[in-house]
């Protein structure tokens, strides 16, 4: 664990100089600027115990600031909305609703996107260590958590695009398991 | 004379002796019986029993205030802490991670024996196939997260089927991972306690406990700004006793103190101030000699009316020593006795009413109050003639009896302003009827406004269950009882699906009787049968079959998991939950299954049309509390109007006249009227204690009006009107009277000061009212 983090921040003082032609403050500022948007996307999840990726599509919508919902279409209906800090689940008539602001892993585990869609990087500082390569045509964000608590649940997030578009996220598990979401963007606001 | 006077002094003191030796073993009570039917229904049965022992009473809502959510944190923690290991509480409840592990940790180990979904179609081909694709699905959406560690050992999902059932609804908020109120304020925790809700030693005990450990904790803690409140059934129990018990000893202070005051300025002499306490003190102990016979114990409240019962009686006593210095015993004997027992018998037919009345806390004063008068009046005609022998010595009142005679006269000009004010009362109370009455249970309840917010407030923090809704099923034993209860939860699991009741809680979730047990277990299959429809089911699916070894081993195990009873749910969470919906009585069992409302309300007559004829009841608590209340103002107007008809009854055998008994009666209605109407003008919700006052208006003005009518019977000729001494014995008894019934009115606890607003002021305009309407002929 130390061994890793040490390489990170050695990797991160290399690679500082080398994108000073485009850095996260100026990420950031493009990624406000998206008002909100209707996305498709198709995840991908890495389970070890599978010997076949779980694959799932569906449709976001994000209304900025802090609206955003997921409808999975298959491979089962189940709709996800998170509102503020109210997360709901709906899935075959039974819903779930968490208070986010109870559950501080969960909560940075979401700020984590809401933070990247909004560009919002004091909220995104707040959990993990930002770390940008590449141009602004295609960047790669990656977020490594700060904290114990939420390095215990997930390693790395590793957030690409192109300008202000999110093309995808992918999560690295604590339990090297990992997820990955493309998404295509299909209106803007 | 002289041996006659100490033998009955001897007797009486005996009789005395008895009676202390009585009440110093009885028990006296001051729970919510005191407000609960003694013949109930089915449904107050067991509205009567949650309210005894359910779990709601047993619970203790606690929040920390004060300091800064971090030290309310650490305090929670640790109250919870040294809670939990105290006998006194079989459950606290923080919100701490952690603290459901040994639930959680059980659910898992029987899983097969608890899961719904557990039968022979489970395990074949085809079950096995849908069910772990089920379990593939959920691990796409985050709904799944709790699911993947367990995937390998549980992949047909049998966790979640169980948890899918209980309530995931509305936690309390959470912060530094303890509960917390709804603005984050507050910690809060939800304790149950080891005494029934009917044991108010056990509840006070307890909440001192929970008191001394937090300030302990908070000493420990250096936080010194931390506040504990608390609410709940049991502090109400406590609280209300303490309320009663110093309202008891208050009362009767005050009422004693003030007639002893008047008595001595009456009388001049301690030994007739002596005397005359001679049929109180017996009156009180009687009344409470009677009721311990009667019932076993006493209520508190009802010793609280002896302050009233002490100004009621003395009366008799007034009336001897004033009435007899002028007349002698014999002629005291003949010419007024008749007179105070006609009085005696109207008040016994305004107390003897209550008896019938199915609300116990009511029976009860109607006995004591009663047994009261009949003994001060007996004592007063038997014992305290032989103690007082000729030697009435007493100050002369006749002084203040011409007085009196004299503003007889002079107040009869106020006969039509006086039925202008009543027919004006009469108006107000027939325009305003709707608004007169205060139709809640808990109008009665001597529980304090500021402890009824703290508690409404407490409850919204925490999301404490109200238990509004029951479905409860009566079986012959616990095996009986749960497969009603499962029998009854598949019929609930259908209005569930059809959205009729959001979901419902059962023991045989946790508890599955042995016979859903067995039949569960028999549908686990064999090891090399589950190895090969796993290889069959698997073929195709991510998960292969070869990495479900530790299931087959679970399967197992399960196979050979001894049954669950009672006692293997020993320290979890559950067995409260089972013990409490799961209930003995004797030889009988019965079974709650609570209800939740789902999107909307309970649809009631779909869900009672669903139970039609399966023996179980829907009970909602809400609608019988108010039907009970309903019921006892029902039954209180039927007693009031029988008690006032009896009245009527002996007054027109007695006095054998129409004319006579509508002058006796007429002041004591209109006395009534203004009464009522008064309190309403000044804001007072009447409730049914107030119907008995106004009862009771009448059974003990009449004392009074009695006097103003009897010198025309008998002497018509020779007796025209009262004499000074009378009307003197009758101001001061009037004066006691409302002494102690006014006393009543100080009383915070609703039952007595209804009864204290009503009949104080009822009793002095009953007088009064006499004195105006006396008839012109006997008024001279």
């Amino acid at each position: 664990m130390i061994k890793r983090i040490f390489c990170s921040l050695l990797l991160a003082a290399f690679t500082l100089p080398a994108c000073a032609a485009f850095d996260v403050a100026q990420l950031m500022g493009d990624l406000a600027k998206l008002k909100g948007g209707k996305a498709k996307f198709v995840e991908k999840k890495y389970i070890s115990l599978l010997d076949k990726p779980l694959i799932s599509t569906g449709e976001m919508n994000f209304t900025a600031p802090d609206r955003l919902e997921k409808r999975t279409l298959t491979p089962k209906v189940e709709t996800l909305l998170l509102d503020k800090d109210m997360l709901s689940i709906e899935r075959e008539k039974q819903k779930l609703t968490i208070n986010l602001s109870n559950q501080p892993e969960a909560l940075a585990f979401i700020d984590s996107i809401r933070g990247t869609l909004t560009g919002n990087r004091a909220a995104l500082e707040k959990n993990y260590l930002l770390h940008l390569s590449g141009t602004q045509d295609k960047w790669v964000l990656t977020l490594l958590p700060s904290e114990q608590k939420i390095a215990a649940l997930v390693l790395r997030i590793i957030v690409s695009g192109s300008k202000n578009q999110i093309r995808s996220i992918e999560y690295l598990q604590a339990d090297g398991d990992r997820s990955v979401m493309s998404i295509e963007p299909v209106e803007l606001k | 004379m002289k041996m006659t006077a100490g033998r009955t002094f001897l007797l009486w003191l005996l009789a005395m002796l008895a009676g202390a030796a009585i009440v110093w073993n009885t028990r006296f009570t001051a729970d919510m019986s005191f407000f609960l039917p003694s013949h109930p229904t089915a449904e107050q049965q067991v509205l009567v029993d949650q309210l005894k022992e359910g779990v709601v009473s047993r619970l203790l809502m606690l929040a920390i205030e004060g300091g800064e959510a971090e030290q309310r944190a650490v305090l929670s923690r640790d109250l919870r802490g040294r809670l939990a290991k105290m006998s006194e509480f079989v459950s606290v409840q923080n919100g701490e991670a952690g603290s459901q592990d040994a639930d959680r940790a059980f659910l898992f180990k029987h899983r097969y024996l608890l899961s719904p979904a557990i039968s022979p179609e489970r395990f074949t081909v085809a079950g096995l196939q849908a069910a772990i694709a089920n379990s593939i699905d959920l691990l796409a959406s985050p709904a799944g997260m709790m699911l993947k560690p367990m995937l390998a050992r549980d992949p047909t999902g049998e966790l979640i089927e169980m948890l899918s059932g209980l309530n995931a609804g509305a936690q309390p908020n959470s912060r530094n991972g303890v509960w917390a109120s709804r603005d984050g304020e507050r910690a809060m925790l939800l304790v149950q306690t080891q005494a029934l809700g009917s044991d108010t030693d056990g509840q006070e005990a307890a909440i001192n406990r929970l008191r001394s450990e937090f300030a302990a904790s908070a000493e420990a803690a250096g936080v010194t700004t931390a506040k504990l409140q608390l609410s709940g059934p049991g502090l109400f129990a406590v609280n209300s006793r303490a309320t009663i018990k110093d309202e008891v000893s208050r009362l009767s202070l005050i009422s004693s103190i003030a007639i002893i005051v008047v008595l001595l300025f009456v009388y001049r002499s301690f030994r007739l101030l002596g005397l005359g306490l001679l049929p109180v003190v017996s009156g009180a102990l009687g009344g409470v000699v009677a009721v311990s016979l009667a019932y076993g114990s006493v209520f508190g409240i009802t010793v609280g009316f002896g302050a009233a019962l002490i100004g009621e009686s003395v009366d008799y006593s007034i009336y001897y020593f004033v009435q007899s210095g002028k007349t002698g015993l014999a002629g005291w004997r003949e010419r007024f006795w008749p007179t105070i027992r006609l009085g005696v018998l109207t008040s016994v037919c305004g107390f003897g009413a209550l008896l019938f009345s199915g609300f116990p806390g009511l029976a009860q004063l109607g006995l004591y109050a009663l047994s009261g008068v009949i003994t001060a009046a007996v004592v007063t005609r038997y014992v305290l003639p032989q103690l007082t022998g000729s030697d009435v010595r007493m100050r002369d009142l006749a002084a203040l009896g011409r007085q009196l005679e004299k503003v007889i006269p002079a107040i009869h000009c106020l006969r039509w302003p006086v039925i202008a004010l009543a027919l004006a009362a009469a108006t107000t109370l027939f325009i305003q009827r709707g608004e007169l009455w205060n139709p809640e249970l808990s109008a009665l309840s001597p529980i304090s406004k500021a402890d009824q917010n703290i508690d409404m407030a407490l409850r919204a923090d925490i999301g404490a269950p109200d238990s509004r809704y029951l479905v409860v099923i009566n079986a012959a034993g616990r095996e009986a009882a749960l497969q009603a209860a499962e029998k009854t939860g598949a019929q609930l699991d259908q209005l569930v699906r059809q959205g009729v009741i959001g979901g419902y809680d059962s023991p045989a979730r946790f508890l599955p009787s042995q016979a859903t047990q067995a039949s569960r277990r028999a549908g686990l299959p064999a090891e090399a049968d589950l190895r090969r429809n796993l290889q069959i089911a698997q073929q195709d699916s991510p998960l292969a079959a070869n990495k479900l070894d530790p299931f087959i081993a679970e399967i197992a195990s399960a196979r050979h998991l001894p049954p669950l009873e009672r006692a293997t749910l020993d320290n979890t969470s559950l067995a409260l939950a089972v013990d409490s919906l799961l209930l003995q009585h004797g030889e009988s069992w019965s079974v709650l299954l609570p209800l939740r409302p789902g999107e909307q309300a309970i649809d009631v007559p779909a869900l009672k049309a669903a139970l039609a004829g399966t023996g179980a009841l829907f009970i909602d608590m809400s609608v019988e509390f108010n039907k009970l209340y309903n019921d006892y103002l029902h039954e209180a107007t039927l007693l009031s109007l029988a008690g006032f008809g009896a009245i009527v009854a002996l007054l027109a055998v007695t006095l054998r006249s129409p004319r006579r008994l509508a002058a006796v009666l007429l002041p004591l209605v209109l006395a009534v009227v203004i009464v009522i109407a008064g309190l309403h003008l000044l804001g007072e919700r009447l409730h049914l204690l107030h119907l008995i006052g106004m009862l009771l208006i009448v059974a003990v003005g009449s004392n009074y009006a009695l006097f103003f009518d009897r010198p025309s019977r008998d002497h018509p000729s020779l007796d025209q009107h009262l004499d000074p001494e009378t009307l003197a014995s009758m101001l001061i008894a009037n004066v006691t009277t409302v002494i102690g019934f006014g006393t009543l009115a100080l009383s915070s606890v609703p039952v007595l000061h209804a009864v204290g607003v009503t009949v104080g002021p009822g009793a002095m305009l009953a007088l009064l009212l006499s004195a105006i309407f006396v008839p012109r002929e006997t008024a001279a």
